[in-house]
């Protein structure tokens, strides 16, 4: 599953406009992932990351 | 916050201001919101405008402007540096704004239209009635509102999660979205008049590295390199890291800002029943320099003007909507998107040893303005192997 790094992220939303499941979501400066829609191996979002906020881990 | 209004806008950025403006002034009820609890930040943007462009909209102002660019400076792999601009140009290229100010003006004049604006004020989702849009759930200081509009503008920018929600897709594709970090640096030596862009495959793969000055000795510096191109260890800071290392070891760091920039086509259609997209929302950013101020004001003034023509005549159907889309896309702004696409199309892959080549032979060039067409020309007449590299480029012109 993909883990958000808090402390790392810019909350530019550049992972939620790439997103192919639209399980990405921005709100204010707390970006927020829908687990259930989320296909969890894509691993668009920690790519794309500029910032490298987005891990993804074994569950 | 109202149980119903004519017009929502969902966003507080250009495109939504401008919209919420024109809508305002047509006289119909406009309520705009704005997610973040201040309109303006955090920038996401180098902030560099065409004074052409923005003279359209709005008379520039030193409350928001930083800077006045009379050149702009590319500069190849191995350091060739090009200069556009100066006399050829009458001094009239760009300048960088403030965009923290900038955008507040924006709204503020929107607000002044009449616009109700509402910050700290998140759509979370659309309100569909028989498949049509009707209006959008708001969440605002920990209450929920179900707001009524005969028309939504979806001025969310990158994310471009309301249109997504209303069933239509706006996912941009990895390889065509820049990722971008940019840092504001103060105490360095630079050109202040001058917009300096590196290109190079290895410094910066299918993107550029930009210095727009915000002052005498103050410069946004920043990068933007495709999505595919990203990952541990070389993502678009790290990149900027090594740069700042190289060129401005001392600069002194005062503000971090990061982004993504869609350099797609834009969106297939960027109307729905009772839905109209503008801006970065509609994918709509220059492909060529990513710059997005221009575009997202004029799809957002349009939307609004399209928007309350439509609820006057009583008919906000998609087919009533579509002259929103047909007016920019058959007009100058979506000529130039097209042929900016095909342009960033066949330069962004080139490798640093054709990009030096193409940089050194300009150096000969007599370039009169800043046109992408007569620029693209010349490069191609000083660089014979580029017709047949290109040849559908010279058409696309």
């Amino acid at each position: 599953m993909i883990n958000i790094r808090r402390d790392v992220c810019g909350y530019c939303g550049a992972c939620v406009s790439v997103c192919p499941q639209g399980s990405l979501e921005l709100i204010d400066a707390y970006l927020t992932v829908d687990t259930e829609t989320c296909k969890d191996k894509c691993k668009i979002c920690s790519t794309v990351c500029p910032l490298g906020a987005i891990e993804w881990v074994e569950k | 916050m109202k149980e119903a209004y004519d017009i929502l806008v969902v966003g507080g950025g250009p495109g939504g201001a401008l919209a919420a403006k024109a809508a305002a002034e047509a006289g119909l009820s406009v309520l705009l919101v704005e997610k973040r609890p201040a309109i303006g930040a955090p920038v996401r943007c180098a902030e560099g405008i065409g004074k052409g462009a923005l003279a359209e909209f709005i008379e520039a102002d030193p409350k928001w402007v930083s800077t006045d660019i009379e050149r702009a400076v590319l500069v190849g792999p191995d350091g060739t540096r090009f200069t556009i601009g100066g006399e050829a140009t009458g001094g009239k290229v760009g300048y960088v704004l403030d965009r923290k100010m900038f955008d507040r003006e924006l709204v503020w004049r929107a607000a002044e239209a009449g616009a109700e604006i509402q910050v700290h004020a998140r759509a979370s989702a659309p309100i569909m009635i028989d498949g049509k849009l009707q209006g959008a759930v708001i969440h605002q200081h920990g209450k929920t509102y179900e707001v009524r509009a005969k028309v939504v503008i979806a001025a969310d920018g990158v994310e471009s999660k309301f249109a997504k929600w209303a069933g239509i897709d706006t996912t941009v594709p990895l390889w065509e979205l820049e990722t971008c970090a940019q840092y504001l640096v103060n105490d360095i030596d630079i050109d202040p008049k001058a917009n300096v862009f590196y290109v190079s495959n290895e410094a910066c793969p299918w993107g550029y590295i930009w210095i727009f000055p915000k002052g005498p000795r103050c410069a946004n510096i920043g990068i933007g390199i495709a999505g595919t191109k990203s990952g541990e260890g070389h993502r678009a800071k790290d990149y900027l890291d090594r740069f700042m290392a190289k060129e401005f070891p001392n600069a002194k760091i005062t503000e971090l800002m990061v982004g993504g920039v869609s350099v797609c086509r834009p969106l297939e259609c960027t109307v729905a029943d009772n839905l109209l997209i503008v801006g970065d929302a509609a994918r709509i950013s220059d492909p060529i320099t990513g710059g997005g101020i221009y575009n997202a004001m004029y799809t957002g003034d349009l939307a609004g003007k399209v928007a309350a023509t439509a609820i006057k005549n009583g008919d906000t159907s998609k087919k009533a909507l579509m002259v929103y889309d047909k007016t920019w896309r058959e007009g100058p702004v979506g000529k130039t998107l097209a042929r900016n696409y095909a342009v960033k199309e066949s330069f962004i892959k080139m490798d640093d040893k054709k990009l030096n080549s193409i940089v050194h032979s300009m150096s000969d060039l007599s370039i009169e303005d800043l046109s992408v067409k007569k620029l693209v020309l010349a490069i191609f007449k000083a660089n014979p192997w580029l017709a047949l590299e290109l040849p559908h480029l010279l058409k696309a012109l």
